[in-house]
């Protein structure tokens, strides 16, 4: 087994694997064993437990619901931003437990930058590739994405960059800072390895956003969609 | 694997040959590689006989020769049978025609043909495919050959899934000029499969390109095609079919959303030096463009017209293709005038595209040719040749070509493809200069080059 893959990532995988994909704080908790960088949070049931955290890091936070029967947690409100102090924490609380399937709220330090999306995807034919992206819940409308296929070389990233539509956007469009692109290549060729180690396991992962800013990369939210049990082989395409 | 016998067979030995139906397509075969290639060819039917005073072996193994080559084209359920006897005569290869395996619900059919081949290290292209067609060698192909368009032997090697496309494209290739070196269609690709094809042309001396017609790859065989492709110290083109969405598979995450089966395909090939050609003519022109030039550019084209239109719609292609029409400085413009002949002089205009004029001749052609050959700005030259202007003789295109090999500046050109022009485009194809019957073919000739990665 390829060193990135220790027993720790592999028992986030079996754990989800009836559920078919990963809750946001297991697949944060894989992503930051694996040497990527995810912002600090408190997975809890606990409001209080909430509020000392984010009294901790200091406002404001993000709440977000975990629950296994919500897979796109925008969708079903599960997402709460710009909480700015005790009471609003109070509040999204008590709002996200009331969500099917509750099993807790994320509570995370509230990061800024550019959105991008980072991806991967096993596919029949050439076996895991990586996407970049300009990233948030527009992903689909916009479409502005490259692909290549996985492990990625630092050149190969470069490459990834220029060809998106909006790659002015992260080398500092009209007086707005750079994305650091060091750290953004050092996520992609890092998140490629570990890829190709989980290529039996997973059938796709979204890391959307990635925070970006000129400092750092960050995987704000994360989703991995694990492959069928027992299924040895990527669907083969239809048609 | 040795992939010799399939392109360079001594001896075939054609199984399935009908004593009735003289139509059948073993008949064909057998025909066509007895009466027109240097060949001793071998009829085998189990029923044995004669056929046209030649004796029919009963099997293979009953052949006195070693067969290099055995092609199939018995019923489905016959070829095991075949294939074993084949590997017990120790045939160095097998083209099986034969269809009714995998495509119609065969698959096991086609796995068991494939262990019996294996086990005996016997490679074999198909089932359900024409086979091979390799210039003055051998043709498996069931097509009479009264009724094939056969390109002139070449330098481009075409291998396609589908024989129907292939035939097409040779039908194409041969009314462009395009030779090919040797092609197959390998049909539902059991055993050899694109990317050992790819790995034998790479050696093959005769091929300076290779160009791939592709349904699909299977599980993980697109990465190691491309990654084969990556490799290969020559241009790898390929067509790919089946790029509408496949179906409606609900898709949870935007990844697998976003990176559907064709973007993947396009990147990746992108990725790995690999010229995706959108449709036929852009494989055609790509084909032809990459046979005569190994060289890579960045794409500043200088057009040279003898009509103002022609050059407007060829600067409108590049602006498609993303190849740039730079401005000719006023320094060379003076100089290039300075060498136009009395009636192009005055009326030429030489901003790029540079247009000579209904009033131009051959000499003023080579002049500008020239100088922009020389130029920096510029590193590949359009032609956009109107045989019917009175100034153009049928010598331009040798006249031409030899600015070419004097200044190594890849040239493209345009010539409307009718018989009575035909010496001027063979001087130019002759003499290794691409030329396309279409404006925007030639266009994709340019941008073939500048897409290529260094060879």
């Amino acid at each position: 087994m390829p060193a990135v893959l220790n027993q720790r990532i592999r028992d986030i995988l079996d754990a989800s694997r009836e559920r078919g994909w990963v809750l946001e704080p297991e697949a944060k908790r894989l992503f930051a064993r694996a040497g990527l960088k995810v912002p600090r949070s408190r997975w809890t049931r606990e409001p209080a437990q909430a509020v000392s955290f984010a009294q901790r890091i200091g406002y404001p936070v993000v709440a977000k619901v975990v629950s296994p029967r919500v897979l796109h947690k925008s969708e079903a409100g599960g997402v709460a931003l710009g909480i700015d102090g005790d009471e609003a924490l109070r509040a999204a609380f008590e709002r996200l437990s009331r969500i099917e399937g509750f099993a807790g709220v994320l509570v995370e330090e509230a990061v800024a930058g550019l959105e991008l999306i980072v991806g991967a995807k096993v596919d029949y034919q050439f076996g895991p590739v990586i996407l970049l992206g300009l990233g948030g819940t527009g992903v689909e409308i916009y479409r502005d994405t490259s692909l290549r296929m996985a492990p990625l070389k630092q050149r190969d990233v470069e490459a990834m960059v220029q060809g998106l539509k909006a790659h002015q956007l992260l080398e500092g469009y009209r007086g707005s800072e750079p994305v650091n692109l060091p750290e953004l290549t050092g996520l992609l060729v890092r998140f490629s390895r570990l890829v190709m180690a989980l290529e039996g396991l997973v059938e796709s992962i979204d890391l959307n956003p990635v925070m970006c800013t000129p400092q750092r990369c960050l995987i704000a939210d994360a989703r991995i969609m694990l492959r069928a049990a027992g299924s040895e082989a990527p669907a083969e395409p239809a048609g | 694997m040795n992939f010799r016998a399939f392109f360079e067979p001594k001896t075939v030995a054609i199984v399935g040959v009908s004593l009735s139906n003289d139509r059948h397509p073993a008949n064909v075969i057998y025909y066509k590689n007895h009466l027109r290639y240097p060949l001793k060819v071998f009829p085998v039917n189990p029923k044995g006989g004669i056929i046209q005073g030649e004796r029919v072996f009963t099997r293979v193994s009953e052949i006195p020769d070693k067969v290099d080559l055995t092609v199939i084209a018995a019923r489905a359920e016959h070829v095991i049978e075949i294939m074993t006897d084949c590997a017990r005569a120790g045939v160095g290869a097998a083209a099986v025609i034969s269809g009714g395996f995998a495509e119609s619900g065969r698959r096991d059919l086609e796995e068991r043909l494939v262990a019996v081949a294996r086990e005996a290290e016997l490679p074999f292209i198909g089932p359900n495919c024409l086979g091979i067609f390799s210039p003055a060698r051998v043709d498996t192909f069931f097509l009479p050959s009264e009724r094939m368009v056969r390109p002139e032997p070449g330098n481009v090697a075409l291998i396609s899934q589908s024989g129907g496309i292939l035939v097409d494209q040779m039908i194409k290739f041969a009314g462009e000029g395009v030779g090919i070196s040797k092609a197959a269609s390998i049909g539902n690709k059991a055993l050899i499969k694109e990317t050992d094809l790819l790995n034998f042309l790479a050696k093959d001396r005769g091929t300076k390109v290779i160009a791939f017609y592709v349904e699909g790859f299977g599980r993980n065989e697109g990465r190691e095609f491309v990654l084969a492709a990556e490799k290969c110290p020559k241009p790898v083109i390929v067509l790919k079919a089946g790029k509408s969405p496949a179906g409606s598979r609900a898709v949870s995450s935007h990844t697998a959303s976003l990176a559907g089966d064709h973007e993947v395909f396009s990147a990746v090939l992108a990725q790995h030096g690999v010229v995706e050609a959108e449709n036929e003519a852009e494989l055609l022109s790509f084909s032809q463009s990459l046979s005569c030039y190994r060289k890579s550019i960045q794409g500043r084209v200088g057009i040279i017209t003898g009509s103002g239109g022609h050059g407007a719609m060829a600067v409108d292609a590049c602006a498609a293709r993303g190849l740039s029409v730079p401005a000719l400085s006023e320094a060379d413009q003076a100089e290039i005038r300075a060498e136009l002949s009395i009636s192009a002089q005055p009326i030429a205009a030489l901003g790029n595209p540079l247009d000579l004029t209904g009033s131009g001749l051959d000499d003023d052609f080579v002049a500008a040719a020239s100088h922009l050959s020389r130029t920096p700005a510029f590193d590949c030259l359009l032609l956009l040749l109107l045989p019917y202007i009175p100034g153009i003789t049928a010598d331009l295109g040798a006249r031409l070509s030899q600015v070419y090999s004097r200044e190594g500046k890849p040239l493209v050109a345009y010539i409307p493809h009718v018989e009575k022009y035909r010496m001027l485009i063979e001087g130019f194809q002759l003499n290794g200069v691409p030329v396309s019957h279409s404006i925007e073919g030639a266009v994709l000739m340019a941008e073939a080059l500048r897409r290529c990665r260094p060879c």
